[in-house]
C-alpha cells in the first residue's frame, strides 16, 4: 500500500471559479445557450417570450432531439464546457432529460433555468443522481397563492412551483432563486430574501428582475404596454440597486473600468463572442437580439460544408465576428449614445433597441433615464445634465473611484 | 481522509460516473454522478506522470503491466513507476473516479 509520503500531486483539483483549462486563451465556445422552447405552462404578465403551452404548430418548428444533440456535439467539439437550457419553460420539452443527459456525458455542465413547476419526484432523483455540475435557477413571481398565481396568469401555478422547489430540497438538489419584482408581489420582497437565504444555496442576497424587456419577437405591441406599465420607475430601479450591500464601493471600482463613450461601433460588449440557439435552431450573438438580420439558421449547412467546419463553427468564426462591426446610422445614436460617457452604466443594446423600437440604434429612453438617475445618485451628473454633453467625465469618474480611499 | 487498500495486481478503470475530457492537452476529469470526487462542482485534471498513467487505464491490464510498460517506454525505474502509478490510483479511487475491475 502506498502512502502518502510520496508526496506528488498527481490529481489536482479545479475549482469552477479558478477553473481555466486553456490557460488565459480563450477557447472558441467556452458555454452555449439553448432556449429549448418558447412555450411556457406559466403565462406571466411581464413575460417577454412566452408563447401558449400547447401551441402544436410552435411545437413542431423546434429543434429536433437529433439537432440538440448534434448542437451539443459541436459546442463540446469547439471546447464548450457549460451549456445553459431555457425557454419559455426548458422542462415542457419530452426530451428534456434525454438532452440533459447527453449534455452531462459530454462533460458538459448545466445550468437550468425553470418556473420549477415540472419538477417530478423522478426528474428530482435524476438531477440528485446526476447533478448539473452548475446550477438550477428557480424564478420565483410571488410567495402566496395570490400572487404568485396573479403573476402567472395560472391558477394553480403557486402550488406547483412550491411543490417542485420542495422536491428539490428533499433530494438535496442546489438551486438559487431569483424573483420578478412585479406589483402583485412587491411587498413580498422581505419575506421572498428570507425564505431565500435558508431555503436555497444562496450565497448572498437573491436577484431581481425589475426593468422587464419588451417582446423579444416584437410580436404583441398590446403586451408591450402591459410590460412597461409594470416595470419599475428609473427612481425606484436605482433606490433598489442602492440599497444592495457594498454598491458604492462596486460602482467605483466598475465606473473606473468601464465608463466612457464608445462611439458609433455597437457592439462593444460581449455579444457574438459566444452563442444562443432559440428555439428553432437559429444561432443569436446574444439572448435578447432577435433581429431576423442578425440571426443565423443552423439548419443551412452549405457555407459551413464548404468552409469544411461545423454550423457552429462557421457562424462563430465567420459570421458574428463580421456582425460584431456593424456601426449606428441613426443621428440621434450618434448624437446621443455614441458620445455618452455613461455607455457602460446604461442597458441601452442594440437588442434593447431591437425590442422597444425595431432597430439596432435608437437610444431606448427608459434605460436612459435610469442611467441618469443612476448617475445624479452616483454624483456624476448634475441635475438636468445629459450625460453625452459632459466633456469633463473623465476627471469625474477619477474624483468618483478615488473616493474610495477615503471611505 | 479514508485511505484506500490497492494492489499493483487488479485492473483498474475510469468509473462510468465521470467524463474525461481533453482540453488543450490536458485531461479534465468532470463528475457525472453525485458521490464523485470531493465536492459536486469540482474538477480535476492530472499532472503529466497522471495523465500518461490514466491514458492506460483501459480495463484490461493491471496496474503491474502499465507500470512495466511505462518502465520499458521510457526507460525509467520500475519501482518509481509502480510508486507513481499506486499514488495516482490511490487518489483517483479515494474519490471514486476509477473503480477496480472485479472478476
Ligand atoms: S415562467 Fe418564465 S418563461 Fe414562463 S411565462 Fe413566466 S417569465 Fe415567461
Ligand atoms: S444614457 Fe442615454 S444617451 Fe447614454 S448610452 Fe444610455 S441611452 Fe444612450
Amino acid at each position: 500500500m502506498v502512502s502518502k509520503s510520496t508526496q506528488k500531486e498527481y490529481v489536482r483539483i479545479l475549482s469552477p471559479s479558478r477553473f481555466d483549462p486553456w490557460h488565459g486563451k480563450a477557447p472558441l465556445l467556452s458555454h452555449l445557450d439553448i432556449e429549448l422552447t418558447e412555450r411556457c405552462n406559466n403565462a406571466c404578465i411581464h413575460c417577454c417570450i412566452n408563447q401558449p403551452e400547447h401551441d402544436a404548430e410552435l411545437a413542431g418548428r423546434e429543434m429536433s432531439t437529433a439537432f440538440i444533440k448534434d448542437l451539443l456535439q459541436q459546442a463540446a467539439d469547439l471546447g464548450c464546457i457549460s451549456v445553459r437550457f431555457t425557454g419559455g419553460e426548458p422542462l415542457l420539452r419530452r426530451d428534456f432529460t434525454e438532452l440533459y443527459l447527453f449534455a452531462r456525458r459530454l462533460g458538459m455542465r448545466v445550468v437550468l433555468f425553470t418556473n420549477a413547476r415540472l419538477i417530478t419526484p423522478e426528474l428530482a432523483q435524476l438531477l440528485a443522481r446526476i447533478p448539473p455540475g452548475k446550477m438550477v435557477e428557480v424564478t420565483v413571481y410571488g410567495m402566496q397563492a395570490e400572487s404568485y398565481d396573479a403573476v402567472a396568469a395560472r391558477a394553480g401555478a403557486f402550488a406547483g412551483f412550491w411543490r417542485g422547489v420542495e422536491l428539490l430540497r428533499e433530494h438535496k438538489i442546489r438551486f438559487i432563486v431569483k424573483q420578478s419584482l412585479l406589483p402583485a408581489n412587491r411587498s413580498e420582497q422581505a419575506e421572498f430574501e428570507a425564505w431565500a437565504l435558508t431555503a436555497a444555496d444562496m450565497k448572498d442576497s437573491p436577484g431581481y428582475s425589475i426593468n422587464f424587456e419588451l417582446r423579444g419577437r416584437r410580436d404583441n405591441p398590446a403586451r408591450n404596454r402591459v410590460i412597461e406599465s409594470l416595470r419599475f420607475s428609473p427612481e425606484e430601479s436605482v433606490a433598489l440597486l442602492t440599497s444592495r450591500p457594498g454598491y458604492v464601493e462596486e460602482m467605483q471600482q466598475f465606473c473606473a473600468k468601464f465608463m466612457g463613450p464608445s462611439g458609433d461601433l455597437l457592439f462593444g460588449c460581449g455579444a457574438g463572442k459566444g452563442a444562443c440557439v432559440d428555439a428553432y435552431g437559429r444561432a443569436q450573438m446574444c439572448m435578447g437580439l432577435r433581429h431576423p438580420d442578425l440571426v443565423w439558421d443552423l439548419h443551412r449547412a452549405d457555407e459551413a460544408e464548404a468552409a469544411d467546419m461545423s454550423p457552429l463553427k462557421f457562424v462563430l468564426t465567420e459570421v458574428f465576428p463580421k456582425w460584431r462591426e456593424i456601426r449606428a446610422t441613426n443621428p440621434d445614436y450618434l448624437q446621443r449614445c455614441a458620445r455618452c460617457f455613461l455607455k457602460g452604466l446604461c442597458e441601452q443594446c442594440p437588442a434593447r433597441s431591437w425590442q422597444e423600437h425595431g432597430d439596432l440604434d435608437t437610444p431606448v429612453e427608459y434605460f436612459c433615464a435610469i442611467a441618469h438617475v443612476q448617475a445624479r445618485d452616483l454624483g456624476l451628473l448634475d441635475e438636468g445634465e445629459k450625460a453625452w454633453e459632459v466633456e469633463d467625465w473623465r476627471e469625474r469618474i477619477a474624483n468618483f473611484s478615488n473616493r474610495k480611499s477615503e471611505t | 481522509m479514508k485511505q484506500v487498500e490497492l494492489s499493483l495486481h487488479t485492473i483498474y478503470q475510469p468509473s462510468e460516473d465521470v467524463v474525461a475530457r481533453e482540453i488543450e492537452g490536458e485531461i479534465i476529469i468532470i463528475p457525472l454522478a453525485a458521490g464523485i470526487g470531493d465536492m459536486e462542482d469540482e474538477l480535476y485534471t492530472l499532472n503529466e506522470t497522471g495523465k500518461m498513467i490514466w491514458d492506460r487505464l483501459d480495463g484490461r491490464n493491471t496496474l503491474a503491466e502499465i507500470a512495466a510498460a511505462l518502465a520499458d517506454e521510457y526507460d525509467a525505474p520500475l519501482d518509481e513507476i509502480e510508486r507513481d502509478v499506486l499514488g495516482l490510483i490511490e487518489e483517483l479511487a479515494r474519490r471514486k473516479i476509477v473503480v477496480a475491475q472485479t472478476e
